[in-house]
């Protein structure tokens, strides 16, 4: 309910994440009585269970992936400033901060980090490269029973193969990066907040 | 010691004198005394002054409280189809930022679903001074803090004890009234006692909410022989509906107090109560409800199709057993208005009996319903078909958004068909999209 939610946020707090992220105040508040409708344990924490309750994002077919991105190694609970810091990559790129100087922390919803973000729900392993099996992994989860695995398997050598520019057979970062040069990635990585 | 006992023995009795003398005998009766418009007025009047106060108060301080309509949600959604989306991004085949589109639909739905939002509370953009509602208003001027005590005393110490009074009233006359009618011998004037007993008693019912009830349309009221089928959003629906008729109720067999209810009334009236095993025996429900809809002599059966309570701001998928029933489909759109008091049912939340503490410690019930006119399959309809045309027109009335999603997620985890649409829509595009037939080609891109 609305109450509880902004009497447990503190203003130290609000300011702390509006610095990190980038949201406005009353985006903030707004989006913690959205983090606090999703926590059905009550405890301040959302859980892999709290995300698969919405069923927007059960039926989407990475959503397993996207879920994943919440949680950091090795946990199963994320936090309200954990929650807002994922959430952050996808704000647009407002006028004035394209112009910002280079001297802070890039902001978490540059185009690089929007690129790093998605390389990441490709890079299953972590390892900072994307294996044809993990790209097969992937599209697997996208086209489900749909497509046989030679097709499939067609599909990802052929990927791989056009932006692998060192011949090691697997995508890093910056061959990623490059193959993606052309995308708008600013306004396809982006959800459109209201102020 | 025995003095003070008279005392309250006194007080109790002028209490009970008073209430039957201007509650029960008026409700019974079907008179009013103008009590409950008058308090509606007192109402309307002091929740728009404090609009008023909470808007100049909320300027300078907290400003982002008045740019924070909670009701105009957080995001606006992009609805760019997927093929459209993906293949602007293609040149020709499977491309890695294929995913973009996946994500963002992902992020958009954490951000704001239509589902999980309407099992929880509807949000108001302005404060009702009750304590439950929105921020933290009440600290925004003394003289609204005054108010909001005053209502605290009101509501606590003079509306509940009434409400209480009214609805063990209503409630004990329910299930002595149709017990007494149930002793009589099958006759119409059983059936006519028994529309008595159940009109009193919820007027008796409504009184204790303080409902204010608008009917539109009464031409359109359900007919013998009919079905009638409404949005839910808690069990007072049922209360709200039967204060203008009877209807046959179909449910299931609870415990306690409503199971005591439950028993006592079928005595009188031919509800159709189901043990919990029967009900997951589809064929046997289906069966039960032909049978009753068959005697065109009984009362109009009354179905919610959707099969549990939403928060009154949509309609969610409506079952296809009651439409397959065959017969006239009564419509009826209810919304109850938020700014007294939410109606929803939070059954995840609240048990039974503290939601109608909430009920009863608001201001009031305040509710619109509309019986839409009949409504018959039609040739070549399948009951899938006709349940999304009744309720759209349910929907459209009552001013509530129309959702295709089935309210049982409320509960239970989305069915994995889902997903599996979303994957075949998407390798429908990759083939069109030439990846596959271009295969044999190589790399003619390099």
């Amino acid at each position: 309910m609305g109450s509880r939610a902004s009497t447990l946020l503190r203003d130290e707090e609000i300011e702390e994440i509006k610095k990190e992220t980038g949201f406005s105040h009353s985006q903030i508040t707004r989006l913690y009585s959205r983090f606090t409708s999703l926590d059905k344990g009550e405890n301040g924490t959302l859980s892999r269970e709290d995300f698969q309750r919405i069923p927007e994002l059960a039926i989407n077919p990475l959503g397993d992936r996207i879920i994943n991105a919440f949680f950091p190694e090795g946990e199963d609970q994320v936090n309200f400033r954990g929650f807002m810091r994922t959430l952050a990559h996808f704000r647009p790129i407002e006028d004035n901060e394209k112009s910002k100087d280079q001297n802070g922390p890039e902001p978490l919803n540059s185009r690089s980090n929007k690129l790093h973000f998605a390389f990441r729900l490709y890079d299953l392993d972590k390892d900072d490269k994307i294996s044809r099996d993990e790209l097969l992994q992937v599209l697997r989860m996208m086209v489900g029973v749909n497509i046989s695995d030679e097709q499939l398997g067609s599909i990802a050598d052929r990927t791989i193969q056009e932006a692998d520019q060192d011949g090691d057979s697997a995508i890093s970062f910056a061959e990623f990066v490059k193959v993606l040069e052309k995308v708008d990635v600013e306004q396809k990585m982006s959800i459109r907040f209201l102020h | 010691m025995e003095e003070l006992g008279s005392v309250a023995a006194r007080v109790g009795v002028v209490w009970l004198v008073l209430v039957f003398a201007l509650v029960v005998l008026p409700s019974a009766l079907g008179i009013s005394l103008g009590i409950s418009e008058a308090y509606m007025w007192v109402l309307v009047k002091t929740l728009e002054w404090a609009t008023i106060r909470i808007e100049k108060g909320v300027k300078k301080p907290q400003p982002q409280m008045l740019k924070s309509p909670a009701a105009n949600g957080i995001i606006e959604r992009d609805e760019t189809p997927m093929e459209k989306e993906i293949e602007h991004l293609h040149r020709v085949e499977f491309e890695f930022s294929d995913i973009f589109y996946f994500c963002r639909k992902g992020f958009e739905a954490i951000v704001e679903d239509e589902v999980t939002q309407r099992f929880s509370s509807e949000e108001l953009v302005s404060w009702n001074l009750l304590t439950r509602t929105n921020v933290n208003f009440h600290y925004i001027s003394l003289r609204l803090t005054v108010v909001w005590v005053i209502g605290v005393i009101v509501r606590y110490c003079l509306l509940l004890p009434l409400r209480f009074t009214l609805a063990t009233i209503g409630i004990t006359s329910m299930i002595v009234g149709t017990t007494m009618v149930g002793q009589l011998p099958n006759s119409s004037v059983k059936d006519y006692l028994s529309e008595v007993v159940h009109l009193t008693c919820s007027r008796i019912l409504v009184r204790a909410l303080s409902g204010t009830i608008h009917y539109h349309n009464k031409e359109n009221k359900p007919q013998k022989g009919g079905i009638c089928v409404a949005n839910h959003t808690s069990p007072i629906d049922v209360i709200m509906l039967t204060n203008d008729g009877c209807y046959a109720m179909v449910g299931q067999v609870h415990g306690g107090l409503m199971g005591v209810i439950q028993s006592a009334t079928v005595k009188a009236c031919p509800h159709v109560w189901f043990e919990r095993s029967e009900i997951k025996d589809r064929h046997l429900v289906t069966k039960r409800l032909r049978e009753h809809v068959a005697d065109k002599s009984k009362l109009p059966i009354l179905i919610f199709p959707e099969g549990t309570c939403i928060n009154n701001t949509s309609v969610m998928m409506f079952k296809k057993g009651s439409f397959e029933i065959g017969g006239t489909i009564y419509p009826v759109a209810i919304k109850y208005d938020p700014q007294f008091g939410d109606a929803f049912w939070n059954s995840s939340k609240y048990n039974i009996v503290s939601y109608l503490l909430r009920i009863m410690t608001s201001w009031a019930i305040v509710c619109n319903v509309w019986y839409l006119p009949p409504m018959v399959r039609k040739e070549g309809e399948d009951a899938v078909q006709f349940a999304n045309r009744v309720k759209s027109a349910i929907a459209h009335q009552g001013g509530l958004t129309e959702l295709p999603w089935d309210g049982g997620l409320k509960r239970a985890k989305v069915k994995d068909t889902f997903k599996e649409e979303q994957q075949k829509n998407y390798s429908k595009m990759l083939v069109r999209n030439g990846s596959i037939g271009s295969l044999s080609t190589g790399t003619e891109s390099d």
